[in-house]
Formats: C-alpha cells, sequence, structure tokens
C-alpha cells in the first residue's frame, strides 16, 4: 500500500503496486471449444480474490493452469514476474485444494499433511513441527493418526486445506473448497478460511459459484461467463455498482426495467412504460441511449400511504405475492401495466402488525441514487 | 428373491457336471490304492508318497515354479506400465494401434505365439532353457495382467495423481507413492493370475523348451502317452489344487482389497 496510514488494503488501485499474478491475453481451447477466452487478469499479493460464475464458464480451467495442471492455447500467465506457461506443477511455489480434495487414501491425515513437506526443501527434523503447526491451525490434532475415510466430510476438508498450506505457497488456489458441506458448516469454514488466510498472509485465489460466499470471503470478486470476465471489483461495488444486467442478475436479486434514458445534465431520465413517470436516476452517461434501470429489492420503499413529494421516483401498485423469509419479507407489486417490482423489508414487527397484505394498493417509491443505469 | 425351480436346478446342476465331473473322477482315482486306473481298489495316498520319490518329476515341478515366478513378476512389471500408458498416456499417436497390439494375444491360438516365439529364438540363436520359457510366458501373461490393471486405473481418481505433482513430487514419485499402493491389491491379483496361466500352460512351454528343462504339464503329457498312472492323478490333483487356490485368492483379493480402496477414495472425496 502507498500510504502506510492508510489502513484499507486496496493495491488494486495502486499503481506502482506490483501484481503477483498477471494474467495477459490467456486464451485456452479445448478442441475447437474456447473455455477461456483472451483474458486479462491482475491478482495482487495477500488478496482473497474470488472467481465467480456459472457452471462451465472457466473457473477450473483458470485455476489449472495457474496450478500447472493445463497450458494456454495462446497468452503469457506471470507469477511474481516470472512466465509460468510449461513450468510443470512440482516446480510452482503454487498448491491448489482440489474440489474432491483428493486426500491420499492410504495415508493418515499426519502424512497427508507431510507429503508435500518431505518432497520439499525443509529439513527432515523440521516437519514434525510444521505438520503439528497445521493441525493445530485447522484443529485437527486428535484426528493425526486416522485415515481419510475415518473423519467427517469438514474434518476432511480441513485436510485438504492443511496439506495444502503446509509447504507455504505463495498462492493457494481454492476449487470449490466447501461445495461438499452444508449450509451451518460452510458459513462456520468461510470465516476460518479468511482466518487462515489472514494468519498465514498467503494469496488466496479461491473459485466458487455461490455468490454469498465469493461476497462473504473476499477482497476482490471476479464475475465470469462463457470464457471471459464480466467484472471485476470489491464485493460492495459489484453489488451496488454492477457493470451490466448479467452481474447485476447474478448477484444477487434485482429489478430489471428496460426503457431509454433521455440525459438532463447528471441525472438520466427513463421513459419505460405508458402512462408511467419517467425513472430518474444519478448517471455518468453522456448521451441518450436504450438502457436498463437495475434496482435491488431492498432499496424499493413499500408503503400504503403516498410518499412524500420529495421522493424522486414514486409509482403505484398492488400486492401480488408476498414470499416471508422470516427476518425479511419480498413483496411482488403489480404496476398498472402489469410490470412487476420487487420490494424488499425487514420484518421489524410482528407478521400480525403488518401494515399491507395481499391485493392492497401500495406505493413504492426510491430515490435517485439507489439504482444503476446499465448499457450492457 | 427369486423362487427356485426345477428348471433353473437342472440347468445347474448339468452345467457343473459337465465342467467338473471329469476332475473330481481324477481326483478320487489318485487316491486309489490300485495301480489300475479305472479299478477302484479302496483308499491311499500311497500315489503321492511316490511321485515325491520321482526325480523327473520333482525337476519338472522345480523348472514350473522358477518359470512361473520369474515370468509372472516380469510380466506384473511390464504389464502395470503398458496399462499405465494405455490409460493415463493421454491421446498420443498410434495410441488405438498400440492398445490393439497389447490385447491381441489374448486371442492369438497359442500354437502360433509358440511358433513365432520358436522361430524368434532360433533366429537369434538363443538356447532353449528355462530363460527361453520365462520370456515366453512373459510375452502371453503380460496381456492378462495389463487388462487387470487397467480395469482399475480407469475408476482411479486423476486428482490424485495430480494433487501428488502439486505437492512437489516428480511423475515417477507420484506414481511410485500414491497410484501403486493404491492399486497394488490389482498388481497382486494381475501376478497370481500370470502365475496360474504359466503354471498351466503347455502349447507355449512345448515351443519353448529345451531337452534339460521341461515343465510339469509337459512332463505330465509325455508321461500319459506311455499310459495314465495313479502318480500323474496325484499330480494333476495337486496341480488342480494349486490353480484353484491362485485363482481364487486372486479373485478375493481383487474383490474385497478393490472394494474397500473404492470406498476410502470415494469416502475421502467427500
Ligand atoms: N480437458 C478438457 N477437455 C475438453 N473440454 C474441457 C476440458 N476441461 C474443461 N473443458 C470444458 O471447458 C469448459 C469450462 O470448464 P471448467 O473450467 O471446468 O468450468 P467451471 O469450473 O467454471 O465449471 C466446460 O465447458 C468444459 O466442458
Ligand atoms: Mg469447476
Amino acid at each position: 500500500m502507498a500510504q502506510p496510514s492508510q489502513d484499507v488494503f486496496a493495491p488494486w488501485e495502486d499503481a506502482t503496486e506490483k501484481p503477483l499474478i498477471r494474467f495477459k491475453n490467456v486464451t485456452k481451447r479445448f478442441g475447437d471449444f474456447t473455455a477461456i477466452d483472451d483474458l486479462t487478469l491482475d491478482i495482487y499479493a495477500k488478496e482473497f480474490f474470488a472467481l465467480l460464475g456459472p457452471s462451465g464458464c472457466g473457473k477450473t480451467t483458470l485455476m489449472r493452469m495457474l496450478g500447472g495442471f493445463e497450458k494456454p492455447t495462446t497468452g503469457a500467465i506471470e507469477l511474481d514476474g516470472r512466465d509460468i506457461v510449461g513450468v510443470p506443477p512440482n516446480k510452482l511455489a503454487v498448491n491448489m485444494m482440489f474440489q474432491s480434495y483428493a486426500l491420499f487414501p492410504h495415508l493418515s491425515v499426519y502424512d497427508n499433511i507431510a507429503f508435500g513437506l518431505k518432497r520439499g526443501t525443509m529439513d527432515k527434523a523440521d516437519i514434525p513441527g510444521r505438520v503439528d503447526e497445521m493441525l493445530r491451525l485447522t484443529r485437527l490434532q486428535q484426528f493425526a493418526k486416522r485415515k481419510p475415510h475415518q473423519i467427517s466430510g469438514g474434518q476432511r476438508q480441513r485436510v485438504a486445506l492443511a496439506r495444502s498450506l503446509a509447504k507455504a505457497p505463495k498462492l493457494l488456489l481454492l476449487d470449490e473448497p466447501l461445495g461438499a458441506l452444508d449450509k451451518k458448516l460452510r458459513q462456520d469454514t468461510q470465516f476460518e478460511l479468511m482466518d487462515i488466510q489472514e494468519k498465514t498472509g498467503t494469496t488466496f485465489v479461491i473459485v466458487t459459484h455461490d455468490q454469498e460466499e465469493a461476497m462473504t470471503v473476499a477482497s476482490r470478486v471476479a464475475v465470469m461467463d462463457a470464457g471471459v470476465i464480466v467484472q471485476v471489483a470489491t464485493p460492495d461495488a459489484i453489488y451496488e455498482t454492477p457493470n451490466s444486467t448479467y452481474v447485476a442478475d447474478f448477484i444477487g436479486d434485482v429489478n430489471l426495467i428496460e426503457g431509454y434514458a433521455a440525459i438532463k445534465g447528471n441525472r438520466a431520465e427513463i421513459t419505460w412504460a405508458e402512462g408511467q413517470p419517467v425513472i430518474t436516476a444519478k448517471t455518468d452517461l453522456k448521451a441518450g441511449t436504450k438502457c436498463t434501470f437495475a434496482i435491488r429489492p431492498e432499496k424499493v420503499a413499500i408503503t400504503a400511504e403516498e410518499p412524500p413529494e420529495n421522493r424522486a421516483n414514486r409509482v403505484q401498485g398492488k400486492v401480488l405475492d408476498i414470499a416471508y423469509l422470516g427476518n425479511i419479507s419480498t413483496y411482488h407489486v403489480e404496476l398498472p401495466d402489469g410490470k412487476v417490482i420487487k420490494a424488499q423489508t425487514a420484518n421489524d414487527r410482528r407478521i400480525a402488525r403488518r401494515s399491507f397484505t395481499w391485493e392492497d394498493p401500495v406505493w413504492l417509491s426510491w430515490t435517485d441514487t439507489a439504482g444503476v443505469v446499465l448499457t450492457k | 428373491m427369486r423362487r427356485f425351480s426345477w428348471f433353473n436346478a437342472t440347468s445347474l446342476t448339468l452345467g457343473f457336471a459337465f465342467l467338473y465331473l471329469p476332475m473330481i473322477i481324477l481326483v478320487i482315482y489318485s487316491f486309489n490304492e490300485s495301480r489300475l486306473v479305472t479299478v477302484w481298489a479302496g483308499f491311499s495316498t500311497k500315489w503321492y508318497g511316490e511321485l515325491l520319490q520321482n526325480d523327473a518329476f520333482l525337476d519338472a515341478a522345480w523348472v514350473t515354479i522358477k518359470v512361473g515366478f520369474w515370468s509372472s513378476t516380469i510380466a506384473t512389471v511390464l504389464g502395470t506400465m503398458a496399462a499405465y500408458v494405455m490409460v493415463r498416456g493421454g491421446r498420443f499417436f498410434g495410441r488405438t494401434v498400440f492398445s490393439g497390439m497389447v490385447y491381441a494375444p489374448l486371442v492369438m491360438p497359442e500354437v502360433i505365439t509358440g511358433l513365432s516365439l520358436l522361430l524368434f529364438f532360433i533366429a537369434i540363436d538363443l538356447d532353449r532353457g528355462v530363460l527361453t520359457i520365462v520370456l515366453a510366458h512373459t510375452t502371453f501373461s503380460m496381456c492378462y495382467v495389463s487388462v487387470v490393471v487397467s480395469s482399475r486405473l480407469v475408476s482411479f481418481d486423476k486428482s490424485l495423481e495430480e494433487a501428488a505433482l502439486d505437492l512437489g513430487c516428480t511423475p515417477f514419485d507420484a506414481f511410485r507413492s500414491v497410484t501403486l499402493p493404491i492399486i497394488a491389491p490389482s498388481v497382486i491379483a494381475g501376478w497370481l493370475l500370470a502365475f496360474t496361466l504359466s503354471l498351466d500352460d503347455l502349447v507355449i512351454a512345448s515351443f519353448a523348451s529345451g531337452p534339460s528343462s521341461t515343465t510339469l504339464p509337459i512332463k505330465i503329457f509325455s508321461a500319459v502317452r506311455l499310459g495314465v498312472t495313479p502318480e500323474i492323478n496325484a499330480l494333476s490333483t495337486i496341480m488342480i489344487g494349486l490353480v484353484t487356490v491362485g485363482v481364487i485368492t486372486a479373485s478375493l483379493v481383487m474383490k474385497r482389497n478393490i472394494a474397500r480402496a473404492r470406498l476410502d477414495e470415494q469416502r475421502a472425496a467427500g
């Protein structure tokens, strides 16, 4: 980081910072299928970088190229300034935690963790100490002598993590590490991962198709689609200012309203339906264009009374459906032209005291900074 | 549960009788008191005793065991290597042809294999003896080993090998310390299979053997031409016993350990 006084971790904003990993115009083809398409990406040391995307979009392929298991068809990959294309996996200071864990079934937990150390430069006498350290880090001390089939799924996942961290790699790759765990264990493990990442100072690149997971653990998230990266940004930037309808739709819940934006200074006035007031929203756009207005349900206020005149956007409709999720409720509100908009409120009152129910007429309103105008 | 039916029971009895009746008769007559093979004169184990006095048979037995041990050991090494390349080698030039060639000896008539080996040994001027029988047996039993081992490798989780590479193994080290221990039961089963095949073989051995080195099957075959003696029945019974034990052990080792290893692997994979 440039200024020591600033304790926000954001090396990607510092032009003098050298990235740990550089993908330069990397393309990977399998036969005539293009799995990765002209991808350029920088990842910095100590980042917890998440690759997010639907199944089959090329996340694992990208990882495997970093681990030395696949060679890009064209383009270059640099690790710490060194070109790693063609370097075999056993010569790279990169370790991978496999999607299936790939624990050695014939070796004990202890020997699984020691496996890489015995094949490294470490002094033989130092190995037991390092293994113990890893066992402690992942809270596996009492399982050291067990075989992988004698421990639970969550414990196996921690063995895999300990094994891949033991050699203190510059870079740890995690391919859907929590895929096999149930939700509660998953959440606990996410925090554990972040904790371990912070303690060891290792750069993590994690693959996931779970957007919540990516948002929870990552310093930055790359959203992928069919072999290309659509957006790379911090979790909050991805959520608040997606650069395309694909990203807005992929991350969380969103209302997408198509229309035409006319520009008035730093505002867009979006005409979207016959007989409805225009939507006004702050924007950087300079000229009128077709667009999609995206707004998160929790940013749409729902009221029985008419909202004050100074709310930038107000529309009327009736409640079509209510999804009660305990802590929050999502209201599906139908506007006169048939368009359905979702609004979300926190249930800070008991359900019996709710002020509206099915078929009730309601007002929806939001400010001019609540949504984003997207042209992609 | 399926219901018992007379048709099924009859078919089963007939089938097994057809397969095993001749052998059962042989085993019974090996315990016959009388020298006449077809006349039962009471129970005795004296022919087994006489067998132990017969140097020609003992020599042949020793040759057979030596040949079996060496040929199955070499066949296991070569067969495992071939299987590994077939399953893991990816698509290399001529792969289909090569894999077809590995398995061709399975269907090649033994007479032809034997004859071609004989011509080959003569061509390179190799004196026929134990060495040539070992080479000949290695040739045909190696493809059985590679069939057994490759069927295991096909279901072997490749990411285990990748994990080994990732942790700093060279490809050979990954094979030695991860793949081999896990597929060991299949390799052992392949060895046992090769050993029994070698023990059994008459045709190929007769082409490859010389006057100084005779295997048991050859010895039995030539002795029988002078008439069947109870001694030969006894010897054959011992061989049936050995082969049965070999095959059963091989299949048990395969079944039990492979099932367990797969379970381990599945569980380890979560
Ligand atoms: N070895 C391979 N041969 C052919 N196609 C492959 C190979 N590996 C991956 N692919 C294809 O590349 C695409 C991306 O795969 P992958 O990177 O595994 O996706 P993800 O991990 O995002 O689900 C998929 O369509 C997959 O079928
Ligand atoms: Mg994947």
